[in-house]
């Protein structure tokens, strides 16, 4: 079956660099004999070799263990490329740039405050803007919107939507440094003028949610997590603004691609050299996505401590709102890597794949920079998401990198084929997870059943030490769009 | 011949559209991806919009011509049924009248979010007839 990889040990294969003519790397999937299995037939295996095509790639093109079919790069995968001869990829980080995941904590055990959990939903529900076609409570004109994408949070602190202490606590501080809002087009300026604060739709979504289980005592103190407590995770990205800057980035590196002769297996992997105008455009303009989705995420988290303070009659203060903290899975960024025993700033492009920096690194909070990086993967609404803390191998192995969630096994059309939104609502609604959902058809697509069992996806990362587990989270009560 | 075909695909979702013409076969392309966002028979054409696509080759025109759709739909709140292709050179340049009507939430129940078309899969076919393959990220 797997007769083209070579098995490096038990969860780790290797694509030679002979699989394909072209490669200028091998390629490097985490994964156990039964993801992988999934991976290879639906063609992600073979989108891992595709990367590895890009100029300047370094050491290998990585597949995370959610590894699963994407379009140009895997979803799942990793790339770093070298600054001076490499190319940065719009389809290396998606469509939905700086997807990623906050949690925020509180003081509650979820035992003692179940019979608020439906009143904080609808609260929640009626604050956060939600689902495809509905329009943002917040509209920001083009001078606004410039100031969003290039202070990031800053300027959600300056405007009452953020705790000061809230930009310690997310990644680049929530601020990535480059934007420049004059690489960004009129239409994503048009796109994301009433998207601020709005959750979107697809596997996006707001749950609350119990700290079910803890594997790893000292982080979970560190992170101030405990058994039964109630936390809130919000999984969301640039929407539109972010899609808009993808489209037409993908477009300029489709005609560099021809200009230049860059080889490559996938239209979709169209690419620039990072030091060219467009390699340079693009990341300036992808910067300023990663702001918006920064803040994105940063306004619905004060709604959700709003909601809070309204059900409770407390301040968000003293129900111990605190951000645990905010990762991306879907960016490009420049890093401090070690190559070659060398340290060596390279451009990481993470598709679907999450930082996870280890102990030491100055880039973490302080509070953790002993432990290492709190790393949070979503799960599917029926089952599980985790806390997981980033490690010294994953720095060594994976350009600081684990897994994004649980990876999808079937297709949307075949989910809502097999599973209907009622009878997907009634089975979770009788696990005690409630569901608010803004399209019951759209809810059918992201069924539990659609997705790899995140614990196993999990199991790989924590077995092969590119990251640590921390704690699982059980949903309680879930919005989607 | 069919419209146009829905492909599976485990994360996203993709079609084929066929027509005589290339010029139908992007038509019922653009069709073919509203039917994926709300159910066409609830949307009644009774407004239209210009639309004027520029490219490099054919392929690239029919993810442009998507991706326009797709932010008139996000921008505008329309939703679109029928399209006609008024000026066509295969290549670099056509311009296409849609017509719709301003979303309604109540009347059109969405059913997949599709965030952007993709060049990943992006194929023309020219057989007896023609074909128009993409691959949607949803």
């Amino acid at each position: 079956m797997f007769d083209a990889l070579e098995r490096v040990s038990e969860y780790v294969w290797r694509i030679p660099v002979g699989y394909k003519k072209g490669m200028r790397v091998p390629g490097i999937i985490y994964a156990s004999e039964e993801l992988l299995l999934r991976a290879h037939e639906d063609k992600a295996v073979e989108q891992v070799a595709n990367v590895a095509f890009l100029p300047g790639i370094i050491k290998a093109s990585y597949a995370m263990p959610d590894i699963h079919w994407g379009y140009g790069f895997p979803i799942g995968g990793v790339a770093a490329t070298d600054i001076e001869t490499g190319v940065i990829s719009p389809g290396g980080v998606g469509f939905d740039i700086n997807c990623g995941v906050r949690l925020l904590k509180t003081e509650f055990f979820a035992k003692d405050v179940m019979d608020k959990v439906d009143a904080l939903m609808h609260e929640i529900a009626r604050n956060v803007p939600r689902g495809v076609g509905s329009r943002g409570k917040i509209r920001v004109e083009r001078e606004e919107l410039e100031k969003v994408m290039v202070e990031g949070v800053d300027w959600a602190i300056r405007n009452g939507y953020a705790w000061d202490e809230d930009t310690e606590f997310i990644e680049e501080n929530g601020r990535l440094a480059g934007a420049d809002p004059g690489a960004v087009s009129d239409k994503a300026f048009e796109r994301g003028r009433d998207q601020l604060g709005t959750l979107g739709a697809g596997n996006h979504f707001l749950e609350i949610q119990e700290v079910a289980e803890i594997f790893d005592q000292r982080a979970a103190n560190v992170f101030d997590l405990f058994e039964g407590q109630l936390v809130v995770m919000i999984h969301s990205g640039s929407r539109g603004l972010g899609h808009q800057i993808c489209s037409d980035y993908i477009k300029v590196m489709d005609k560099v691609v021809r200009a230049t002769g860059i080889e490559l297996p996938d239209r979709q992997l169209g690419c620039a050299p990072i030091l060219s105008r467009e390699g340079r455009d693009y990341y300036a303009a992808m910067a300023c996505a990663v702001n918006y989705a920064f803040v994105n995420r940063q306004v619905m988290a004060h709604w959700v401590r709003e909601s809070f303070e309204r059900v409770f009659v407390k301040s968000a203060e003293s129900m111990g709102m605190r951000l645990l903290y905010d990762v991306c899975h879907n960016i490009a960024k420049f890093e401090e890597h070690f190559v070659d025993d060398e340290r060596e700033k390279v451009c990481v492009h993470r598709k679907g794949a999450t930082r996870a920096f280890g102990p030491g690194n100055p880039l973490t909070p302080e509070k953790f920079r002993h432990i290492g990086q709190p790393v949070l993967v979503p799960g599917d609404m029926g089952t599980a998401s985790y806390v997981l803390i980033g490690t010294e191998e994953a720095m060594r192995e994976t350009f600081g990198s684990t897994c994004h969630g649980a990876g999808r096994v079937m297709s949307r059309s075949e989910a809502k084929r097999t599973i209907s939104g009622q009878a997907l609502k009634s089975e979770l609604e009788a696990k005690g997870i409630r569901i608010l959902a803004g399209s019951l058809a759209l809810l059918a697509e992201e069924a539990p059943g659609a997705y790899k069992d995140v614990s196993q996806v999990v199991e790989v990362c924590h077995n092969t030490n590119i990251a640590k587990k921390v704690a699982r989270l059980r949903p309680i009560g879930v919005i989607k769009g | 011949m069919l419209p146009f075909e829905v492909l599976e695909h485990t994360a996203d979702v993709g079609l084929k559209a066929h027509g005589h013409t290339l010029k139908e076969a992007f038509e019922n392309a653009a069709t073919g991806m509203f039917s994926l966002i709300t159910d066409l028979e609830n949307i009644k054409p009774s407004t239209s919009q210009e639309i004027s696509v520029e490219a490099e080759d054919r392929e690239s025109m029919l993810v442009e011509w998507l991706n326009e759709l797709l932010y008139r739909f996000e921008v505008e709140y329309t939703v679109f049924k029928r399209f006609e292709i008024v000026e066509w050179d295969e290549e670099h340049h056509m311009r296409a009248v849609a017509y719709g009507e301003p979303l309604d939430l109540g009347r059109h129940q969405i059913k997949t979010q599709i965030k952007a078309c993709t060049y990943h899969m992006l194929k023309i076919e020219h057989n007896e007839d023609w074909s128009a393959q993409v691959i949607f990220d949803v």
